[in-house]
This record gives C-alpha cells, sequence and structure tokens, in this order.
C-alpha cells in the first residue's frame, strides 16, 4: 500500500507571532518556520503503517516556497521514502489557499496512485481546516476527518474520529483521505542518522505552473490585525474575595 | 440574494443554540433557507422553522444522512447550490467536516469560523490561534462558510415558516457509520454554556479532575479541559477547549490549573469575565485574568465549592 502525506511549512508553534502594525498580515522574517504540527502526526501514522507491513511506500508532498524543501527533509528523516516539492511561490508571504493545494495534490493523486491520503486536519497558520476535505471531494474519494484512531482492513480505513458529543468510528473505502487529529499519535524524535540519510533520499520539484493548476486566491486578504487584548485584572487573597468580587464587582454569580 | 444554511441535528433533534447564533450572524445576507439532512428531521424541521430569520426549511430524510457523514450530505448541497449566494453552517465538527468539501465540489474557497460580517463578500476570520484577525474579501460566485458560535448571541423565536421535503441525492456508499461513542450528559453544553469551569495539566489526575466537576456541577456550569489535560486521560477529548478544540465566551470562564499556552487561550480569550486558579503567579493565564488566586488549587477548589 502507497500511501501520500501532504505536509506544511507554518510558524513554529511555538513563536509568539507578531502582527504588522502596517495591517499587511503577520511578521515571517526571521522566524523560525517548523512542520505543521498535525502534518507531523500524519506523517509519523504513515511510518509507523510502514513498520507494521501495512505500507510499502509513503511520499511526502510539500507545496509553496523552495525553503519548505527543509519540512520534506525532516519527513524524510521520520521515515517517508521520496519528497516532492511543488514550488508554488517565491514569496513567503503568500500562502497558497486549501483549494488550490487541493488542486494540486489531485494532479499528484493522480499521478502516483496512492490507496490513502494522510493529511493533517489543519494548519495552525491559517487555521482553516480545509484541505483533506477538498482533496477528497476533487477526488470523488470517502473522507475521515480528525482522526484519533486509524486501522487498515480489508480494503478499507476504520476511523475513530473527535467529534462534538465524544467519538465516532467510521469505516471507508480506499483510496481514502483521512485527516488527523492531537491524539492519534506522538511524533518520533528524529536522530542525526536519519537526518543524514534523509538527505539521500529522492526529492523531485515540480511547478504549480507545470501541473496546470492557477493558485491565485479567491480570498483576498483586506487586512490583518490584532485582535483587542486583554489586560490583566486584580490579584484576589482568599475564597471569600473571590466570590465577593464575582458577585457584587463582576455580577456573573 | 438567499442563504443555504445547513443545520445540525443528533438523533433527529435540532442543535438549536448553534443554528440560532449562526443565524444571528447571517442577518445582514438577506433571506435563510434552513437545510435538515437527517434520518428523521420531521421536528427539527419544525424546530428550525420557528427561528427568527428563517424563511423556509428544505428538509431531507435518507438513511445515509442519519450519521453526519461527509459524502452524500456534501452532494445534497451541493445538488442545491444553484440560486444561492451562500452557503454557511455553525463551525462544529459537523459542518467543518461537511462543507469544505461542498466548497471543492462547487470549485470555490471556503472560509472557516466567520466572526463578523461585513457584507455579501467582506468577512472576518480569526488566524495563528486568534493571534490575528483577518479581513477577507471573497471572489468566488458561491461563498461557503462556517460561523464561530461564540461570536454571535442567538436569535429569539417567530412564527413557523414552511417546511418543504427535498430529496437525498444517491447514497455513493463511500463511507459507512460504525459507533457513535458519545458521552451523554446532563451538563449545559460547552459552546452554550453561561459558565464554564475548566481543569488543566495542574489537576493531577483523573481522579483529581472530580474536584473540578463538583465545582461546575455547583456552578450550573459546563467543563472544560486544556489539551494537556485531555492528552494526559484526565478529561474525554469533547472537552477540550483551544485553538483546535471547541472555542467559548461565557460569561464566566474559571481556569483551574491551567498556564495558559497561547492555543488554549485561543478558546476562551472572549469569555467576558475570566478566573483563574493557578499555584505558580507567574503563569500566562493570569496575563488574561480578571481574578486571579494564586494557590493550591486542591484546598481552593473543595473551598469554593463548599461556599458557593
Amino acid at each position: 500500500m502507497k500511501i501520500l502525506v501532504p505536509v506544511k511549512r507554518v510558524i513554529d508553534y511555538n513563536v509568539k507571532v507578531r502582527v504588522r502594525t502596517d495591517g499587511s498580515g503577520v511578521d515571517l522574517a526571521n522566524v523560525k518556520m517548523s512542520m505543521n504540527p498535525f502534518d507531523e502526526i500524519a506523517v509519523e501514522e504513515a511510518v509507523r503503517l510502514k513498520e507494521k507491513g501495512v505500507a510499502s511506500e509513503i511520499v511526502v508532498v510539500s507545496i509553496g516556497v523552495q525553503q519548505a524543501k527543509d519540512t520534506l527533509r525532516s519527513a524524510l528523516a521520520m521515515g517517508a521514502d521520496r519528497a516532492i516539492l511543488i514550488d508554488a511561490t517565491s514569496d513567503v508571504n503568500q500562502d497558497i489557499e486549501p483549494l488550490a493545494v487541493a488542486r494540486l495534490l489531485s494532479r499528484i493523486v493522480e499521478a502516483e496512485r496512492p490507496d490513502l491520503v494522510i493529511a493533517g486536519k489543519q494548519a495552525i497558520d491559517n487555521d482553516m481546516n480545509a484541505t483533506g476535505q477538498m482533496l477528497a471531494g476533487l477526488l470523488g474519494w470517502g473522507q475521515a476527518t480528525f482522526a484519533s484512531k486509524i486501522e487498515i482492513a480489508d480494503g478499507r480505513a476504520v476511523v475513530t474520529r473527535e467529534v462534538d458529543g465524544g467519538l465516532q468510528t467510521i469505516g471507508v473505502r480506499l483510496p481514502a483521505v483521512v485527516t488527523v487529529d492531537l491524539r492519534l499519535n506522538e511524533p518520533r524524535y528524529v536522530s542525526l542518522p536519519s537526518i543524514m540519510k534523509a538527505k539521500k533520499k529522492p526529492l523531485e520539484e515540480r511547478t504549480a505552473a507545470a501541473l496546470d493548476v492557477d493558485v491565485t486566491p479567491r480570498l483576498k486578504i483586506v487586512r490583518t490585525v490584532e485582535p483587542p487584548q486583554r489586560v490583566a485584572g486584580v490579584r484576589v487573597a482568599s475564597v471569600d474575595e473571590l466570590i465577593e468580587k464575582l458577585k457584587n464587582q463582576a455580577g456573573v454569580l | 440574494m438567499t442563504v443555504l444554511l445547513l443545520a445540525e441535528t443528533h438523533q433527529g433533534r435540532l442543535a438549536t443554540d448553534a443554528v440560532a447564533r449562526t443565524l444571528s450572524a447571517l442577518a445582514p445576507l438577506g433571506d435563510v433557507h434552513v437545510l435538515v439532512a437527517a434520518g428523521e428531521g420531521a421536528e427539527a424541521a419544525r424546530e428550525a422553522a420557528s427561528l427568527k430569520g428563517v424563511s423556509k426549511v428544505l428538509l431531507a430524510e435518507s438513511e445515509s444522512l442519519r450519521h453526519g457523514l461527509a459524502e452524500p450530505a456534501a452532494a445534497l448541497i451541493a445538488s442545491l447550490a444553484s440560486g444561492y449566494r451562500h452557503i454557511a453552517a455553525p463551525a462544529t465538527a459537523f459542518a467543518r467536516n461537511i462543507l469544505p468539501r461542498v466548497a471543492a465540489l462547487l470549485n470555490v474557497m471556503v472560509l472557516s469560523d466567520v466572526i463578523a460580517v461585513h457584507g455579501a463578500e467582506s468577512f472576518d476570520r480569526p488566524v495563528y490561534a486568534g493571534n490575528a484577525v483577518q479581513t477577507v474579501q471573497s471572489t468566488d460566485p458561491v461563498v461557503v462558510f462556517t460561523v464561530r458560535t461564540s461570536a454571535f448571541a442567538a436569535v429569539g423565536r417567530q412564527e413557523g415558516a414552511p417546511v418543504e421535503r427535498v430529496a437525498a441525492v444517491a447514497d455513493p456508499g463511500l463511507s459507512s457509520w460504525i459507533e457513535d461513542m458519545a458521552v451523554v450528559s446532563e451538563r449545559p453544553e460547552l459552546a452554550s454554556a453561561r459558565v464554564v469551569v475548566s481543569g488543566g495539566r495542574g489537576v493531577g489526575s483523573k481522579e483529581s479532575f472530580d474536584a473540578i466537576i463538583q465545582l461546575a456541577d455547583k456552578m450550573g456550569a459546563a467543563v472544560g479541559a486544556s489539551r494537556a489535560a485531555v492528552d494526559l486521560g484526565y478529561a474525554p477529548n469533547d472537552w477540550q477547549v483551544g485553538q483546535t478544540g471547541k472555542v467559548v465566551a461565557p460569561d464566566l470562564y474559571v481556569a483551574v490549573g491551567i498556564s495558559g499556552a497561547i492555543q488554549h487561550l485561543a478558546g476562551m480569550k472572549d469569555s467576558k469575565v475570566i478566573v483563574a486558579i493557578n499555584k505558580d503567579e507567574d503563569a500566562p493565564i493570569f496575563k488574561v485574568a480578571d481574578y486571579a488566586l494564586v494557590g493550591d488549587l486542591f484546598s481552593i477548589v473543595p473551598e469554593l465549592t463548599g461556599k458557593l
């Protein structure tokens, strides 16, 4: 079984985001960039399926700027076999929208014919939570989103999903798209030897233009601002004082 | 201009609060038709018809729509899409699963978690875990979006609007439901509760999380949790508040043993009043709290429960 995993280069999870004062966006200059944490979980799951003998090959794909090669090398170091970079922009500030990403991925899927696409449920920069569902829609494939458990058997994936009321388990016929949630697994730390080995793994480059996909944004970002900031309130010394304040000052009790 | 609003149902009952809040977001956009897609949805359709701003309810009943599977629901919505300028839904797990697929079928983008509607094409939505807010203008012929319900008040009631049956589309049979492991609770729903009491890593164990639950029950509150508390197994996944969990904005949010990672703050910083109880006086949660109580939660929480 062949698995395809899309990975995105995003601002690191621990970095405090700074919004530019002129409203033009978020400051990405000299900021640490990493693989989207949900995509790391997706790569980890694919590698575990390979280690269990369920998967035979893992192809990782990233879409965006040349620097996304670093993200692909990280995925290769975790255990993916090959990587494809789709060069879609030279501007690090241009986010390629989920629809364009899904269209590009659908071209790669047509060429690579994977049995399963495992993707992160959302990217922590645009917080869209859309690409996996869109890809499944474009391909006419089944989808299982927000997975906290994946089992592959008899030509289908049995997926436990994190939903609003608790958990839901569904079966989805392969080929399919599965998007992963936080509690599916804990991604491994990569060792130095695997980082060295990853440098020798194949990394192929394509362009959005050659794949004949228009990546012009459908959403025009008019401005980006900081949300209203809360200010720290008061320290209370005791439970009694807290109750008194909540009753008489805040009026919420 | 007419809006198609996908309603959420659970076992034939309407998720009224989520739909009513979404309706107030949609008010500037024109007439609203609500789509109830369910196994049996007549009761939910009647309920939806009685919400202010609804001019018609479309009811599609089919076995394939019973469990909220994305493929038959998205195919149905795409088949109804012509004639609508907007297709919207509350930003719940149910709709987040379906609407991006609908958008792809219509070859348009989706906007997730809209927090303000400025006009037919202009919307605000949070990005970077709520650390920035973008105003975006859609250039698509149909605007597909989900609404962050905590940003809007619920609409009131009206005389029932007409309910019209529509045919479900053939089930593509790509996926099948196996089971729901839903927790039935008498407590208020996290997304709409007036008071939320949340516990974090500092609570220490699943057993000691009971103190959080007792406080919540005493206050008539919903129970929430930080990601750390869920990852450590202290609380179930659907209690998670934050960037990737639920976003809440209650009148009162009580954070107990929660340090306040930006991902957690993303889910609760729009609460009206925030109380933080933590033994670490440098915890980031205190930067957003209106009332800070530094101390041992294991003595403070039972004392608070007892004195309320």
